[in-house]
Formats: structure tokens, sequence, C-alpha cells
């Protein structure tokens, strides 16, 4: 499979020509968040307050690093998973947000927010973390730095590998990957 | 009567957290590289590779092989004629826990309060304890450091009686599917039949670190957890969730004995970063 090279922050329409699927390589600037930093994330917008990341055009990686060892920019890094982000995902769309990267299903709504706002669900593998972690440059706390591992980083990444699982007209891979290898003769 | 240092456990502990958080066991690793030359599904290879992959960056560089170190479920099986002497034994295996998990560069991710508050403890603790007086002079540790991501996806059901071996295999292949790709598969089924409900939760933790290269002793559970891995493994879901064959590495029964009227089931999910390490002393 080809990968397809992504610079971050996203380009609309570059995110629009994604398919369920597809392997790609990310470059460039991202950040993270899960669940109680994007708790505060929509606490903020409900009261109309400045937000202390942007989200134009932005990619959120859900992940809570592992501490670095001395000489690194991180310690493992893989993503958690998606579902428990579901409730605050489409508000963070609503302001901007293009894309999400974390692990496992995503709820309607989601999906539907995305389909608007033209967005990108990327997955990268849960559990190889040690790997991950060798394609990020740097990472740093920009926000909620009490939550320790929860907190919102800025990360650096090259050629962070990922694929889309979710694309911008809801083509879902978690359900047309194990359509194809099902033997158990039931309906999908 | 043998008297053991709480340091000493302490110690074990410590070691073992670090040993089950670097380096997977051999078993796993086997298992899954059987099944990367089994896998039809090209994704499902490139998933595979990297898993194998990544266990070898964790263990040769010492850094985690998945960033949820988990919360801390520790085993004890204490000889009766041991005596813990020199501090209290809970404390041992929480300092144990502080000191991993901090020197370590392990993931905290404990909160204090689960519901109100919800503060990180900042040292990963307190551990989850389960102990049990056993005849000997020996004491026997299981550390298995947990990841939620699997743990949130596991159940137990108190089945009728008359849903017999139907009822157990629907309820552990149902569970597995609907978890689909949240608890990071290939994983490890951990099943606990019998007892009472906390009973099977316990038996269905405990078979979450049998090897996976060792079935039950019974045929006829043997039999059965063949069954139920080839029905997990013909939902299609495959490494990462992404399509493939490869949904589970293993099924491990346990059982016990239990009430006429009853009929309880547990199924504790376990990804493929499956973490144990033991020690006897």
């Amino acid at each position: 499979m080809e990968n397809i090279r992504i610079s971050l922050p996203l380009d609309p329409q570059q995110v629009k020509t994604l398919r369920a699927g597809d392997t790609v390589l990310l470059t460039g600037t991202l950040y993270t968040g899960r669940d109680a930093a994007h708790k505060r994330l929509v606490a903020c917008i409900e009261r109309g307050e400045p937000l202390p990341i942007p989200l134009e055009n932005q990619l959120i990686y859900y992940v809570g690093p592992a501490p670095a060892s001395p000489g690194h920019a991180v310690g493992s890094a893989g993503p958690t998973t998606s579902y428990r982000m579901d409730a605050y995902t489409p508000a963070l769309l609503e302001r901007g947000l293009l894309g999400m990267m974390g692990k496992g299903k995503r709820g309607p709504a989601v999906i539907e927010a995305m389909k608007k706002r033209g967005a990108v669900y990327f997955g990268a593998v849960g559990g190889a973390a040690a790997l991950i972690s060798r394609r990020i440059e740097s990472a740093e706390v920009v926000a909620y730095e009490d939550l320790g591992a929860e907190a919102i980083h800025r990360f650096v990444v090259r050629d962070f590998p990922a694929l889309v699982l979710i694309d911008s007209l809801g083509n879902n891979l978690y359900e047309l990957g194990p359509a194809q290898y099902r033997t158990d003769g039931a309906q999908a | 009567m043998r008297e053991i240092q709480a340091a000493q456990i302490r110690d074990t502990v410590r070691s073992l957290i670090l040993q089950a958080s670097y380096v997977i066991g051999d078993d796993v690793r086997s298992r899954v590289a059987g099944c990367l030359a089994e896998e039809p599904s090209p994704s499902g290879r490139a998933v595979l590779s990297q898993l194998l992959e990544n266990y070898d960056i964790a263990r040769q560089e010492r850094i985690a092989i998945c960033q949820d170190t988990g919360m801390c479920v520790v085993f004890l099986d204490i000889g009766q004629d041991v005596h813990i002497a020199g501090g209290d034994l809970t404390q041992a295996v929480n300092d144990a826990v502080r000191s991993a998990y901090s020197e370590g560069y392990l993931r905290k991710s404990v909160v204090g309060d689960p519901l109100f508050a919800r503060v990180n403890t900042k040292d990963n603790t307190p551990a989850v304890l389960h102990t049990r007086i056993v005849p000997g002079e020996n004491v026997s540790i299981l550390v298995s450091p947990k990841g939620f991501g699997s743990e949130n996806m596991s159940a137990v059901k108190m089945l009728v009686v008359a849903e017999g071996v139907e009822g157990v295999v629907r309820f552990v292949v149902d569970t597995v599917k609907n978890a689909g790709p949240n608890p990071c598969p290939p994983v490890i089924v951990g099943v606990g039949i019998g007892g009472t409900m906390e009973k099977a939760a316990e038996l269905a933790k405990r078979m979450t670190a049998r090897p996976v290269d060792q079935p039950n002793e019974d045929p006829r559970y043997a039999a059965l957890e063949e069954r139920i891995l080839n029905e997990i493994n013909a939902l299609g879901i495959g490494p990462a969730g992404i399509g493939g064959r490869t949904s589970a590495l293993k099924v491990s029964i346990a059982t016990y004995p239990t009430h006429i009227a009853g009929l309880p089931v547990a199924v504790n999910l376990c990804c493929h970063a499956a973490r144990h390490a033991q020690a006897l002393l």
C-alpha cells in the first residue's frame, strides 16, 4: 500500500480526498487531548472563553503519553480509545477542528458532525506505543498541566504512521474491513 | 515458620512491574508471530508486524510496551507457614508500585476517587491486591498491570442455568464482538465460569495471565476454549479491528463449583500487550 504524505495542520482540500483504509504518514504539529482536557475545552466554549489551543484545521491525537526517559522527547505514546471523547467532539468540529486520531469506534453523532465539517478520523495502532514514540520529535505541555499525562501537549511528528478509519463521507473502515473477513455467516 | 521481610516482597513486586511493562512473554510473542504467518488480510499483517517490532523496541530500550501501563493488579499466594515481618504487606506492595512507576518512566493512571473528584494519585497507587493463604512456606507473586482499553470492554453475566453451554459461548463471543476494535485486538479472552459473581470475575482475571500455549486440563473445557476461539476469529474483527482472521490469541477458561440456581460467567479481555510477570519467594 502506498503511503499518502500529510502535512499538519491539515489541508481541508486534501482531507476531502482521503478514503477509509488509506495509509498515511503525518508530519508537522498536532495537539493531544483525552477525556479530562476535552471536558475543559468544551466548558470553555460554553462559557464563551478563549481556548488555550488553536482548533482551525488542527488534528487532536487522543493520547496520554508515558513519561520520557532521558534522551527521548516522549515515552510510549499510542492511541487511547476514542468513544470516551464522543460527547465533546462535535462541539470542537464546529469550532474548526478538522481531524482526530485515536483507536476504536465513534458514535453516529460524531460521524454526522464529521461529514458536515468535512473532517477525518485517523487511527494509530493501539499498543504499538514504543514504536510510535520514535516518530515524535518534540513534546511540550501547552495547557492544563495539572492533568499530568492528560494535559494538552503539542507534538511535532515526522512520518507518523496512521490510517484513515472514517473519512469525510462517513465511510468506516471498522465496518468495511471486518465485512471482508467474516466467515460466521451472519450479516454485519 | 519461615520469616520473609516485607521489604523483600516490595523489591520483588517492583522488579516484576518493570519486567512486565517492558518485556512481553515469549508465549504471547510466539503466538502473535504464528498468527502473522496465517493472517490473510494485508492490513492485518501490517498491524501484527508493527506489534512484533513494538515488543522488540520496548524490550531492547526498556520502555513501556504500551503507554497505558495500567492499574497494577497483584496476586499473592502466601504460605500459611510464612510470617511477614518488618512492615505492612499492603504498604509494601504500594511502595513497590510507587517506586516502579516513578523510576521506570511508567504512566500514572490511577484516580483517588472514582466518581466525584477523579484526581490523579500521581504515583499509580493503590494496587488491586488479591491474597490467598495456601499450604507451605513460600510466597508466590503474580503481577499484572492492566490497561483499561480492554478492561472497559469486559463483562459479567449471571446466566440462567438452562442457557447452558450455548449460552456461555454466545455471551463470550458477543462480548468480544461488541467490543470490536476498542480492546486492541488480537485479545486474550479470560473466562471465569461458576462460583459467585465476584468469584467468576476473579477467575477471569487470573485467566488473562495463563500462558497462551496452555489449554484447560479438562478436555471438555479445552475443547470449549478452542470452539469459542474459532467463533471469535470468524467474526472478521482482525488485528486492530480493521479486518482479518486474528481477533483473539487465546481463550482461557477457569471454573469453580456454583449454586444449584446459578451459572455466573465473567469475561475479562486483555489486549495484545498482555503484561504479566511472576516470582516465587
